[in-house]
């Protein structure tokens, strides 16, 4: 296979997590590791195998033992060393090298002997109630689009990305809408359902672009989150929101309600 | 980067503006997109891959392409283009291109069979395939070499190719990788209208209620077209209706109002069903003035074989191949087959003989109660029960689909285009289910009118342009005209300015066939030109060996090294696309033309010099004297005749065929190249020492336009038109026939055709092949009944579902199917180097029903070995890709000569057109 020169992806996340601090949408205070941690400090935007615990966690489980990485067929893991910008010793991988395959029956996550990849993060129950594995529960991270450069926005007939997804039709679907440039092609882009995304990182690793212009992030880093005190009327399964809620009903302060009530009443200013 | 994005934008939004309203683009426009930004040249071109036939804008500079846009003028794709279209700045620069040419050698540098590729200069390179084609021809005579031609050949290329055999070596043993393509489609066209290609064009997609796709993937294998399709039914989501029917669900699903999985080969018996519901149940919608004013219903005879060898005992055959091949000669009629088999006359279980095998092309009259009464079988119930292709689907659904579909077909007022490519082409009963399409289409009055028609997807960029209106097939002359008619030989020989009696009138070997014959050691020189034969022909394993074990020598000239330069015995560098002059035509009979961009690397020369240079080692004396063909045709010497007009014995056939007098009235340099260089004309910087260790300068002559010039006499007044060389540089191509400087949109109808004007009717179908046939019945033809002429017509044939030679049987349960991935092209000699493509999809997997790989044993990237009668090959096997088959089909594209499919696929063809069946044989998938 030949081998491309591309910078390294830990740089490229870094500069778009950069990008994201400046915008002031990533609170990156959280990453208190231990001393010799300080390898990645400032960088968490490498992928971690699936059924990782969270970031934090996973840090003080994981005993670098590298079983997972014996264990993973396609080499897609590896433990980190020192320049790669990831804690020492634990387990990552570059999606654009290698993405992780979704094997069935998920070899990298039961030989861990600490806990850090935990099964049950990616297991489903059956009609008997028994814990199965299932890689579609995965979340190792999602996959998300760069329209400017992605060229099926162009109107090319690409969809690289989404023919190579494991769950294609389903993590990524196409859209079709009229090209008004041409008058009669019709644009189909790839868009990433992010409940389905597994973050597996093929759409990463197949995309035709000198730099992919579909990467996959972290679910920390590029999943929002909508406030609980509104529920979708039209989904059902939304209320289920409600059942991790830690917000409903406190007490909200503005500036405008920041002041006593009597004292705003009473202070004359009009 | 963002500024020449903008730029980009501007001029198509303005270019798409021009064209709708149907304006030429203003000059300034065009001189515009030529200058481009300072420091590279944009040129006008064509993408090298599909039939589909975008234009493309090409960046030069420093003499190398350094990238490509779509075309913001070009009619079919309006500066859009595919992901290989996109990649086409890079095709020409991989790290292994062929730079000089190699031969097998021995110890002490000469030619070994079993020798090692040594670099050669081109001299030696010309002197020993000279001395090799001179051996064998000298002592076996033109039937005894052979080329493998080709539907990427530009126009040029073609004809140089067909003019050298057929008037030069008096050989017809010249045919395309096209023959695996679309001969199906061609012999379709034939057979129904007496002339080939499509009747209507892409614009039919804009104008369209009902797309209806038949064994057409083209969401991948045609993706412009297919965002034109996406598009259209996106103006209109409630009336414009898409069907997809295939054998397995396909990306071309994703789309579609309803998917129609049906059990392969057939599609014959749901084309009948259709045409049953409208003859049965819905007389009313025939459109009998059409009818009765345009077609007669005709037939052919039902015991064919399927192309293969009429000998199941012949020694190279292994013996599980036997039962498979024995149905060459007989076969018993299996259940499913007998009820639609009775009305020709034959039983469940009862032995067929084949005895038509070599005239089953033969038709004639039947009236429309003997096809109604051929019809009758194909009730939905019948139908449903040979065609359910998934056998997890529940019948009473599948009939609801097969009732929508004709629902659809038969509406009134719904206009509906049907589009096939491989599917319906690559079938062993291919040129009769093409024949079909059009059967349900004209009795429906639905056929060459403006958004509405059947219409046959062309698979390679000039399959049309080159392989079909060229004629380099081992039975055609340009033009449609054939090597069996004397006055279409007449008139080709007084255009070639070549003595009467020159052309060979047996056809040649098809494609297959040059492979049988090598295998026999019949064919003993060959030459591949622009296609990779060893890779893309089924039963690989056989030539294989015919080509290292039999005493024969083959030349494969080619840009990079496939299996065909791996089993050649000399290989020739060949220039590629922007590296030369060059014309395609696609599938909408547009014709496209593009200069010579760059040098070519290394020693690479155009493959128009490399047959014009080997027709400078042969003097008429030596190929223009008799010649025994079989034991019935022995070729008359041709030599006086040749002294009578003027040539000496001494004369070599470039200086006749290529640079004669008129030849040489095409001047280099000319205005129309201004700026531009032409190796062919003038050499170029590199002075390569050419074929006759000198360096070459040139012929001083503009080759390109001269055969072109001389092509287009062919057609002109023949209902194949063509513009003249200069006009094709000056537009974004033109639809043949081009009358009076108008391109043809609507073939057949007078509001569009000038020659259907000419006669004066509504429509004409003014093709003149086999529109002189007998009448009979189902049964056969009636020699005591006169003969009908059908001048103007179009037939309406009744054929029959037939089983394909080879069924899923308790060893080999499955089906295998093959073809293409929208990321590579072909033989992925081109795609498989750009790392971009490679990395997309690096390997052919084997795509499967996820209970298939749980039966075998196997998960999703693991390795099974996929088997057949003939042979064997691991790959990887995927459950959730792009292609869904059913449980009992696979699917195994054929670009990754890792996964070398073809050994395991079936060489069993159409009888009629000769073209291989790759979409069926059975197989056993097991763990590797």
């Amino acid at each position: 296979m030949i081998k491309e020169k591309l910078p390294p992806l830990s740089e490229r996340r870094r500069f778009l997590l950069q990008a994201l601090q400046g915008i002031g949408l990533a609170t990156l205070g959280a990453l208190t590791w231990s001393a010799y941690l300080n390898e990645a400090k400032g960088s968490m935007l490498f992928l971690r195998p699936p059924g990782a615990l969270k970031e934090k966690d996973f840090i003080t489980h994981c005993i670098r033992c590298g079983l997972c990485v014996e264990a993973c067929p396609y080499d897609t893991l590896k433990l980190a060393r020192a320049g790669d910008n990831v804690p020492l010793g634990t387990p990552y991988f570059n999606a654009r090298d290698i993405p992780c395959y979704m094997c069935d029956d998920i070899p990298c996550v039961p030989p861990c002997p600490s806990g850090a990849l935990d099964a049950i993060l990616v297991s489903k129950t059956n009609a008997k109630g028994v814990n199965q594995l299932d890689i579609t529960k995965a979340k190792i991270g999602i996959a998300i689009v760069d329209s400017d450069q992605c060229i099926a926005y162009w109107g090319i007939q690409c969809d690289a990305c989404f023919r190579a997804c494991p769950l294609m039709n389903e993590a990524i679907v196409i859209d079709h809408s009229r090209n008004d440039r041409t008058g009669k092609h019709a644009l189909l882009v790839p868009r990433i359902v992010p409940d389905i995304c597994t973050g597996c990182g093929m759409c990463e690793k197949v995309c035709v672009t000198e730099k992919p212009s579909i990467i996959v992030l972290p679910l920390a880093v590029a999943k929002g989150k909508a406030g609980s005190n509104y529920i979708k009327g039209w989904d059902k399964g939304d209320e289920k929101r409600l059942e991790t809620q830690e917000s409903g009903g406190q007490t909200t302060i503005t500036p405008t309600s920041s002041q006593k009530t009597v004292d705003y009443l009473n202070n004359e200013e009009f | 980067m963002q500024e020449s994005r903008r730029e980009f934008l501007k001029a198509s939004v303005a270019t798409a503006a021009a064209s709708a309203v149907g304006m030429v683009l203003p000059k300034e426009v065009q001189a515009a997109s030529e200058q481009g930004e300072s420091g590279w040249r944009w040129d006008k071109s064509v993408c090298r891959f599909c039939g589909t036939g975008c234009g493309v804008m090409v960046a030069t500079q420093n003499d190398k392409i350094i990238a490509v846009k779509g075309d913001p003028a070009a009619p079919v794709n309006k500066g859009l283009n595919c992901i290989k279209g996109y990649f086409l700045a890079k095709i020409m620069y991989g790290a292994d291109r062929l730079t000089q040419p190699l031969l097998r050698v021995d110890a002490s540098g000469n030619f070994s069979k079993k020798g090692k590729f040594q670099p050669v200069s081109w001299e030696k390179a010309f002197d020993v395939m000279t001395d090799k084609f001179k051996e064998t021809y000298a002592k076996n005579g033109p039937t005894s070499v052979a080329v493998f031609g080709s539907g990427q050949y530009t126009i040029q290329e073609g004809y140089a190719a067909l003019k050298l055999m057929k008037a030069g070596f008096r050989s017809n043993n010249i045919d395309p990788n096209a023959r695996h393509c679309m001969a199906s489609a061609v012999a379709g066209f034939m057979q129904t209208f007496g002339i080939d290609e499509p009747a209507g064009c892409y614009d039919d997609i804009e104008l369209t209620d009902t797309v209806v796709t038949w064994g057409a993937n083209m969401a991948e294998m045609h993706p412009i077209l297919w965002s034109r399709v996406s598009d259209r039914k996106l103006t209109n989501k409630a009336k414009v209706k898409v069907v997809n029917l295939s054998t397995y669900a396909t990306r071309t699903s994703d789309l579609a109002d309803i998917e129609i999985i049906f059990r392969p080969n057939s599609d014959l018996a749901i084309w009948n069903y259709i045409a049953h519901e409208i003859v049965y149940n819905n007389p009313e919608s025939i459109d009998w003035k059409y009818v009765n004013d345009n077609c007669v219903f005709t037939t052919s005879w039902v015991d064919t074989g399927f192309g293969m060898r009429n000998n199941p005992n012949h020694p190279k055959f292994k013996a599980e191949e036997k039962d498979t091949v024995a149905k060459e000669v007989s076969k018993k009629v299996s259940s499913l087959e007998a009820p639609a088999l009775k009305p020709f006359g034959y039983d469940a279980g009862e032995t067929m003989k084949m005895t038509h095998n070599a005239n089953a092309a033969e038709n004639w009259v039947i009236g429309f109660e003997e096809f109604k009464r051929g019809l009758a079988p194909y009730t939905l119930d019948y139908t449903a029960r040979v065609a359910k292709g998934n056998p997890d689907e529940d019948i009473e659904t599948f009939k609801k689909k097969l009732k929508a579909l004709a629902d659809l077909y038969i509406e009134k007022g719904r206009k509906v285009v049907s589009f096939w490519t491989m599917g319906m082409n690559q079938h062993t009963r291919g040129t009769w289910v093409n024949s079909q399409s059009y059967m349900v289409h004209m009795l429906l009055g639905k056929q060459s009118k403006p958004g509405t028609g059947a219409f046959s997807l062309t698979g390679q960029p000039s399959a049309c342009g080159t392989a079909r209106e060229v004629g380099t097939f081992s039975h055609r002359l340009p033009a449609d005209m054939v090597v069996a008619n004397p006055k279409h030989r007449e008139h080709t020989e007084h255009i070639w300015k070549i003595p009467e009696g020159t052309i060979n009138p047996v056809p040649g070997s098809h494609y297959v066939q040059i492979m049988r014959d090598l295998e026999d050691g019949k064919v003993k020189w060959a030459w591949v030109h622009v296609n990779n034969p060893w890779q893309d022909t089924a039963n690989a394993n056989h030539w294989i060996k015919a080509a290292r074990e039999m005493d024969n020598f083959i030349v494969c000239s080619d840009a990079y090294p496939g299996i065909s330069a791996k089993v050649a015995d000399l290989i020739l560098p060949s220039a590629m696309i922007y590296e030369k002059w060059g014309g395609y035509g696609n599938a909408e009979r547009r014709t496209q033309q593009w200069r010579q961009q760059v040098t070519p690397v290394g020693e690479a020369m155009p493959d128009l010099w490399q047959y014009t240079e080997f027709a400078k080692r042969f003097t008429l004396a030596e190929v223009w004297k008799e010649w025994k063909i079989n034991d019935k045709v022995t070729l008359p010497s041709i030599m006086d005749k040749a002294l009578a007009m003027g040539y000496k014995p001494t004369d070599t056939l470039f200086d006749v065929l290529f640079a004669n007098s008129e030849a040489r009235s095409f001047r280099w340099p000319d205005p129309i190249g201004k700026g531009f260089m032409n190796t062919e004309a003038a050499g170029d910087k590199r002075n390569v020492v050419g074929s006759d260790g000198k360096v070459f300068k040139g012929y001083g002559f503009f080759i390109h336009k001269y055969i072109w010039e001389e092509y287009r006499k062919f057609g002109l007044g023949h209902g194949h038109d063509l513009a003249d060389f200069d006009t094709y540089h000056r537009v974004r191509g033109l639809k043949w026939p081009v009358v009076n400087g108008k391109e043809t949109q609507w073939r057949f109808n007078s509001k569009y055709d000038p020659y259907a004007k000419k006669t004066g009717r509504d429509f004409a179908f003014y093709g003149e092949f086999s529109k002189v046939i007998p009448q009979g019945t189902l049964a056969g033809p009636d020699a005591s009944k006169p003969k009908v002429d059908l001048s103007n017509k179009a037939k309406i044939f009744m054929h029959p579902y037939m089983d394909p030679p080879e069924v899923p049987s308790e060893d080999y349960p499955l089906w295998l199917c093959t073809g293409r991935v929208l990321e590579h092209w072909h033989s992925g000699t081109m795609t498989m180097r750009v790392p971009e493509l490679y990395r997309a999809v690096p390997e052919a997997l084997c795509y499967m029903h996820p209970e298939t790989a749980k039966d075998a044993g196997v998960k999703d990237g693991q390795l099974v070995w996929v088997e057949s009668r003939r042979g064997k090959v691991k790959a990887r096997v995927e459950t959730r890709g792009r292609n869904r088959p059913p449980k009992s089909l696979v699917y195994v594209p054929w670009f990754d000569e890792k996964v070398y499919i073809n050994k395991v696929c079936l060489d069993a063809t159409c009888p009629i057109s000769k073209q291989t069946d790759f979409k069926k044989c059975a197989v056993k998938v097991y763990k590797a």
